[in-house]
């Protein structure tokens, strides 16, 4: 079938997570992507873990290959005299290029925009980092999982009384390529439509932020810092995860209206105690709400999670189990969306990947490749894509150019 | 086509959502679509959502509403009633996208499925959002937020070993969901401009969170080790052990990874000298070589040491100084901002991040986030204020469709309007 992207051309210059994920959902939807690293600087993302068997190397990592699959990957050292020309020809093939090094270091690579737009005023450049390409702190280092801290979201995790705990990961990475997307393809859009290109800078940050904005505004408007309150909802109660049979199991419920109420009293066999005035209204359970969850968890505790949420979804409650990362692939409704793909990774082997999370009825999402080993296309790209000879390939190649 | 009405100045949305999926539209609007805000005569129920301003709860004053509503224009329809859908069939014909997030299959039954639509309109991009699409098993299930941040496993990875998972305190699984939509419905649009075609959409929150999981689910599904939450500490980063990552320090607290071998040594080294030039050294850090330094090979008294000692030193600095400073020193050290600190951070000031709304109706002024991306042809519309209810009945049902004051009072008494 054919695919929405078929026919756009990007050069990938960006490594760890957002501009990866962004040239990534692209592929997934025809378009052609090379990622582009070095052997003298690979993808740092290539030296975390999971690897396979547990032991490391640059083509056993599963986080790099799942961030990177339905591209052409191949290495040039951008630092090596002749990778100019290289260079060039990437911009001449591409639509759009990318990068994600810190601020500054596209120019000394030769890849900042005013570098690329020079070989073609009319190319898309984006650009993804931490905190943006301009202002105090845009040289600041560091990962999404700081980033998850600087943008409040740490802060807001965890119980009033312990310290924060991090929403686990790298989350800006996941937030910030959905916003990259969105602009990228409306660029690709206005360049099709009046042969305009342009420079985007999305800062994780930035566009992250954009999810709290009622709390900012509340913030302004009523001196209110937010502060996390564990599972609780200021108009919800019951409203937490419950503890199910099995080992740290755990069934999510959230009980919202007083029919919703009436319908959760019917499905725990009606307890003496859900007739205590302690629990008559919203706003009476949630002032008992630790006594409320324990009773519950004494109910919840002789069942599996899957039979609490089934028999809370049954009764019309918002009820879901706590997948975790072992019980998810296996999760009957993402099978059904068919959200992880497997792929045989050439080192890796067979292993999952998350497919794009929206599906469009007449021009799918594919996912074609797994990632790429360091290096695996140079020959395919850089003689059939670029369309360099086999002469000069083979003589920069010896002279280390494809380092 | 001026750049500064951004790349979809031609583009007009139509936004059935409620907030599962007002994200998406908001998303539309600051690249530059007209976006027209249908709601329920009345007013849409998540105007309901709290906050509200100066704590007054009240339809037009929903901060939650105003913050995902901005530079919408807002109608009122009733797509309940025969006249309504008439009307709103009527909009669909010069429409590009309707964006909504009804509980699947309500749209069909009212006879304006993706398929009713797109016969009136085979151009057209219908973009559904919903907690876990629009298929499956589960499609009909009941969701809010702690639900999918449940179901998706994300929540699973927070919170700390003696009590429950712990979903973040502000719901995102919505807002996660609905910008995948965008997302989408950006590259339906490509495709739509480029070959005449519409499509139908199918935007899932659980498939957008799940996608956070990460080396999480990777780590199981390569060698069946399966990462749990660990509370302020980070699990998966050594080969044993876990390690503190959030610090108290003088006025809250800040986030510390370290890292073993050369992706670590700077911030390690600039810190154990940090730590030596202000008296507060630490002899087990000094004798540490960093450029050799194997986080495989740290015991759990090792990391417990380091932890005491650099917590002692943070104790005596605020966020903002080991934030700032220790970057000088090259040493990585986040604050675990608060939403003040976000609202008063210099890097987004220094980068006019925020902008003013004017508010006449609340007589206030707020700020709002700008631009989720710098673009520098087709610049993001600035925001503005979200529609009160029915603030652009007028404008669209007179000015646009013709419709005339009778008409109009006749539609608002059959409740259609």
């Amino acid at each position: 079938m054919k695919q929405a992207l078929e026919g756009v051309k990007v050069a990938d210059f960006s490594w760890v997570g957002v501009g990866p994920i962004i040239a990534r959902i692209l592929a997934h939807h025809g378009a052609t992507v090379v990622h582009i690293e070095s052997e003298t600087a690979p993808d740092p993302l290539r030296a975390l873990a999971p690897y396979k068997d547990n032991i490391s190397g640059l083509n056993r990592c599963a986080y790099h290959a799942c961030l990177n699959d339905g591209k052409y990957g191949v290495t040039l050292n951008l630092r090596h005299p002749k990778a100019k020309g290289v260079v060039e020809r990437f911009v001449e093939w591409a639509d759009v290029v990318s990068e994600s090094f810190a601020p500054g270091v596209a120019a000394r690579l030769g890849i900042s925009y005013e570098d690329v737009r020079e070989v073609k005023p009319d190319i898309i450049m984006y650009s993804s980092c931490n905190l943006g390409q301009t202002g105090p702190h845009a040289r600041f280092r560091g990962f999404g999982t700081n980033l998850v801290a600087l943008v409040g979201t740490t802060h807001l995790t965890g119980w009033p009384d312990r310290m924060p705990t991090p929403p686990y990961g790298a989350l800006t990475d996941v937030i910030a390529p959905l916003f990259g997307v969105s602009a990228l393809v409306a660029a690709l859009d206005y360049h099709r439509k009046t042969g305009k290109g342009q420079y985007l800078d999305l800062s994780q940050f930035e566009s992250t932020v954009h999810f709290l904005t009622p709390l900012i505004l509340d913030y302004q408007a009523n001196g209110r810092v937010a502060q996390r309150t564990g599972n609780t909802s200021p108009y919800a109660a019951p409203h937490g995860v419950y503890p199910c049979k099995g080992h740290d199991r755990w069934c999510a419920i959230a009980v919202h209206t007083p029919e919703e109420w009436k319908a959760f009293c019917k499905v725990i066999d009606n307890p003496d105690w859900t007739k205590d005035p302690r629990f008559s209204s919203v706003l009476a359970r949630r002032r008992n709400e630790e006594e409320l969850n324990r009773l519950i968890g004494e109910w919840t505790i002789g069942l599996s999670a899957e039979e609490v949420m089934v028999k809370m979804q049954e009764a019309g409650m918002a009820a879901g189990v706590v997948e975790t990362p072992g019980t998810i692939q296996d999760n009957p409704q993402l099978k059904h969306r068919h959200h992880y793909r497997a792929l045989e990774h050439p080192e890796i082997g067979l292993h999952h990947y998350d497919a794009t999370p929206f599906t469009l009825s007449k021009t799918p999402c594919d996912l074609k490749m797994p990632g790429p080993c360091l290096g695996q296309h140079n020959e395919y790209v850089y003689t059939k894509i670029l369309g360099i000879s086999d002469e000069e390939f083979v003589a920069l190649l010896g002279e280390g150019v494809f380092e | 086509m001026s750049q500064k009405d951004g790349p979809l100045s031609s583009c007009r949305v139509l936004d059935l959502t409620d907030e599962k999926g007002l994200f998406c539209g908001k998303m539309l609007v600051d690249l530059g679509a007209d976006v027209i805000k249908i709601e329920p005569p009345g007013g849409d129920p998540c105007r309901n959502v709290g906050p509200f301003y100066r704590d007054i709860p009240d339809p037009e004053k929903s901060l939650y509403w105003l913050s995902f509503n901005t530079g919408k224009r807002g109608i009122t329809l009733n797509i309940e009633v025969s006249d309504g859908r008439r009307i709103f069939r009527q909009l669909v014909e010069r429409a590009d996208i309707v964006i909504e997030s009804y509980e699947p299959g309500y749209l069909d039954s009212l006879g304006l499925g993706y398929s009713d639509l797109s016969q009136i309109n085979p151009g057209l991009i219908l973009t559904s959002i919903s907690p876990f699409g629009e298929t499956g098993p589960y499609k009909d299930f009941k969701a809010s937020d702690i639900v999918v941040m449940a179901l998706s496993g994300y929540m699973s990875l927070s919170g700390d070993p003696d009590r429950p998972p712990v979903r973040t305190s502000f719901p995102i699984a919505y807002c996660f969901g609905a910008a995948g939509a965008a997302a989408g419905t950006m590259i339906a649009y490509y495709h739509r401009e480029l070959t005449g075609e519409g499509q139908w959409v199918d935007a899932s929150a659980q498939q957008a969170v799940a996608s956070a999981l990460l080396n999480a689910r990777m780590h199981w599904d390569l060698n069946r080790v399966e990462l749990k939450r660990a509370g302020p500490y980070r699990v998966g980063l050594s080969a044993q052990g876990k390690q503190l990552i959030n610090f108290r320090c003088k006025d809250g607290y800040v986030n510390f990874v370290m890292f073993g071998g050369k992706t670590g040594a700077k911030t390690n080294r600039g810190l154990t000298q940090w730590m030596e030039s202000e008296g507060m050294g630490s002899d087990f850090m000094n004798e540490i070589d960093w450029d050799s330094f194997d986080m495989a090979r740290v015991s759990q008294d090792d990391f417990d040491r380091f932890e005491g000692d650099i917590e002692r030193f943070f104790l005596t600095r605020t966020k903002s100084e080991l934030y700032e400073e220790g970057s000088k020193r090259g040493v990585t050290i986040y604050p675990i901002s608060t939403i003040r600190d976000v609202f008063e951070d210099p890097q987004l000031e220094a980068r006019d991040f925020w902008q003013r709304v004017e508010h006449p109706e609340l007589d206030a002024t707020l700020l709002y986030p700008g631009p989720f991306v710098k673009c520098s042809q087709t610049q993001l519309r600035p925001p503005s204020r979200a529609p009160r209810i029915g603030e652009h009945n007028q404008e669209i049902y007179h000015n646009e469709l013709g419709m005339s004051p009778e008409e109009l009072v006749m539609l608002r008494q059959a409740k259609a309007i």
